[in-house]
């Protein structure tokens, strides 16, 4: 095969490079060589980003699994692949952040062996471990029915179920509790974000952003291979977002409310405007978007909604874990180019990996009704009119 | 009974000894460099601080309840019996978690170091165990840091906040904050102008707790929300077997007429 420089692949090799001499810097330097993490900012973009936002992004899997094999949701049958590999790219990759991020990456393992109970982190440690783990299973039928495995895939699918419940235990327990992290620091994180509901609203946001992620993936790989899952499986998947949005907003609006903050949010100050700046990405816009029936049904408004909404969800994890500390600290933190070419390496990894196993992998059906936008890289492969629904029944 | 430090603010006359015996227990460089640094870091555990003609020091403050103990995913912390806040190096996977925890921004990091360690007062726990003073009030000239009983520092606070009402703060700072810490503060001018959190911000419950409401749940909530889910799964799919057996003695009907 030839390498053809497109725009993409350029930026994608760039980015790899200097991610490769960050990932140098980093440990033949040390942390203090490779970012801008300090004694007063200890946690930076590599827990804010790869990690909080790393697993709310991944949090699709766990919402559509359930949703197929436990409520019997017939039409998200279709995008249970999808999520899954997004879930299982995502999970690995958070892993490899926090390799990156640890100051001595090669104790991880100390986790097994030296367990405290009482440490959230240790909680969610635990339940990334093991739902990696669950991931991996929930994967691989992908890759035996690639290499025509028929007897361990049976034995794959015998456990589903299994997997499936243990998929959605682990999920509501770690992506709970990564907000549970900071219910420990009620006099540095900020009031806006402080909320003894952290643990609620983190759960909340990572299903508004598994859904909001599965449209955002499905219409990027219809525009870059031209496959996809149909548009009327989207505009169902944009339907019940809006309403997970709604929820999500009334439950900010009322922990506002009850904590007396509703005066102070609307006051301009540095953390008003990122919160107003998190609220109108995460809550105003893609509400807006979704309520007009035109939008809600066109495969490029869901598009739009779902990504500022995904955004939105991302600047209020950094908040969280960045902005609502400035006061205390006193100071700024902004990531050091280093650091943050080491994230922007991991997440076009990310969308990478994502590519190459849609290219290989039985991950999006194979015939599609009417192709939404124009396919960018057409990599179609034999378009024969098989049956392409059944292939995937027995997930 | 657990050992404590009682500084006196107004006592102190701001000669630094505290921060040279404690360069050299742990083995840290101290010059005239790092004699002017007022701030904590890796390689200062305690400092002196000075405003116009007041002193304040700032150490570990060895909670009752320590946060970084709480919080840490390998228990690379925990309180000793006599008081001090230990730290176990060999633990550690360095998640900083105890840093980003701790309410008075104690522990320090080593950031320039490939295997670098969280660093903070760990009060001489080696001395405190064999009876000694910590290095820092053994050498106090005035004896503004002072070494004993917890439960005897906080009468003896008390009784020269009693005897001097116009030269002190009225308030024996860790007595009750976060529930109370090894470290017991007196002074003339307000806490929080030496950076220390405001008492009425920190209130007087430990800091684990804030946590342990929500992972006390975690036991009972495992079983409980996997027999939902697991009951959920047998229900859908009952239904399912059911239409289709039903499906099945119809087309059986059928097939008989």
């Amino acid at each position: 095969m030839k390498f053809k420089p497109t725009f993409w692949r350029l930026t994608f090799v760039s980015i790899i490079c200097l991610g490769i001499y960050s990932a140098y810097v980093r440990y033949a330097h040390g942390l203090g060589a490779a970012t801008n993490m300090s004694d007063q900012f200890p946690w930076g973009v590599w827990i804010g980003f790869d990690v909080l936002c790393g697993v709310m992004l991944a949090a699709g899997a766990f919402i559509v699994t359930g949703a197929v094999h436990l409520l019997n949701i017939e039409w998200m049958r279709s995008v249970v692949r999808p999520t899954i590999l997004t879930a299982f790219l995502g999970y690995c990759l958070v892993i490899v952040g926090l390799l990156f991020d640890l100051g001595r990456p090669w104790f991880i393992w100390h986790q097994l062996i030296y367990m405290n109970p009482h440490s959230v982190m240790f909680e969610v440690g635990f339940c990334v471990m093991f739902y990696t783990t669950v991931l991996f299973f929930e994967f691989l039928p992908n890759v035996l029915e690639r290499l025509n495995l028929k007897r361990p895939l049976r034995w794959v699918k015998g456990v589903t179920a299994g997997l499936v419940v243990a998929g959605i235990l682990l999920s509501t327990l770690h992506q709970s509790s990564l907000g549970a992290l900071y219910l420990i620091m009620p006099t540095k994180l900020h009031p806006f974000w402080y909320t003894p509901a952290l643990p609620f609203f983190f759960f909340g946001s990572a299903v508004a952003v598994g859904l909001a992620m599965t449209i955002f993936e499905s219409s990027l790989s219809s525009r870059v291979f031209g496959r996809q899952l149909e548009l009327p499986v989207l505009v169902q998947l944009g339907d019940v977002l809006l309403v997970v949005l709604w929820v999500n907003a009334l439950l900010r609006f009322q922990d506002f409310f009850h904590r007396g903050q509703l005066a102070n949010i609307v006051k301009p100050s540095y953390e008003a405007y990122f919160l107003w700046l998190e609220l109108t990405l995460a809550f105003v816009i893609p509400i807006s978007l979704l309520s007009f029936k035109k939008i809600r049904r066109s495969a490029n408004g869901l598009y739009l909604a779902s990504v500022i909404c995904l955004l939105g969800f991302v600047t209020n994890r950094l908040n969280v874990s960045v902005t609502g500390f400035e006061t205390w600290v006193g100071h700024h933190y902004f990531p050091k180019w280093t650091e943050f070419m080491i994230t922007l390496t991991i997440v076009a990894s990310g969308f990478a990996l994502f590519g190459l196993a849609v290219k290989y992998l039985p991950i999006f059906p194979e015939v599609q009704p009417a192709p939404v936008a124009k396919p960018v890289g057409a990599v179609s492969r034999s378009v024969s009119a098989a049956p392409v629904l059944a292939e995937h029944a027995g997930d | 009974m657990s050992k404590a430090l009682l500084y006196d603010a107004t006592i102190c006359i701001g000669c630094k000894q505290c921060e040279v015996a404690c360069a050299q227990q742990n083995k840290l460089p101290y010059n005239d460099e790092i004699a002017a640094e007022a701030v904590q870091s890796e390689h200062k555990y305690t400092v002196v601080l000075t405003k116009q003609d007041k002193f304040m020091r700032r150490l570990c403050m060895h909670c009752e309840h320590p946060a970084c103990a709480s919080v840490c995913p390998v228990g690379a912390f925990h309180k000793t019996a006599e008081g001090p806040v230990v730290y176990d190096v060999w633990k550690c996977i360095g998640c900083r978690y105890c840093m980003v925890a701790c309410a008075f921004a104690q522990p320090k990091y080593e950031w320039h170091s490939l295997n670098p360690r969280v660093r903070k007062c760990i009060m001489c726990p080696d001395r405190v165990k064999a009876g000694q003073q910590t290095a820092c009030a053994e050498i106090c000239p005035t004896g503004a840091t002072k070494f004993g009983e917890r439960d005897e520092l906080i009468k003896e606070a008390q009784n020269r906040i009693l005897q001097n009402p116009s030269n002190y703060v009225p308030h024996i700072y860790g007595l009750n904050e976060v529930g109370g810490t090894s470290v017991l503060l007196l002074s003339s001018v307000a806490f929080d102008q030496f950076a220390y959190p405001k008492s009425e911000k920190l209130g007087d419950k430990p800091m684990p707790e804030y946590t342990a409401q929500v992972m006390s749940k975690i036991p009972d909530f495992i079983p409980l929300w996997s027999l939902v889910l697991g009951g959920v799964y047998w229900i859908t799919h009952r239904r399912e077997d059911v239409a289709a057996a039903e499906m099945e003695e119809k087309r059986k009907q059928g097939s008989a007429q």
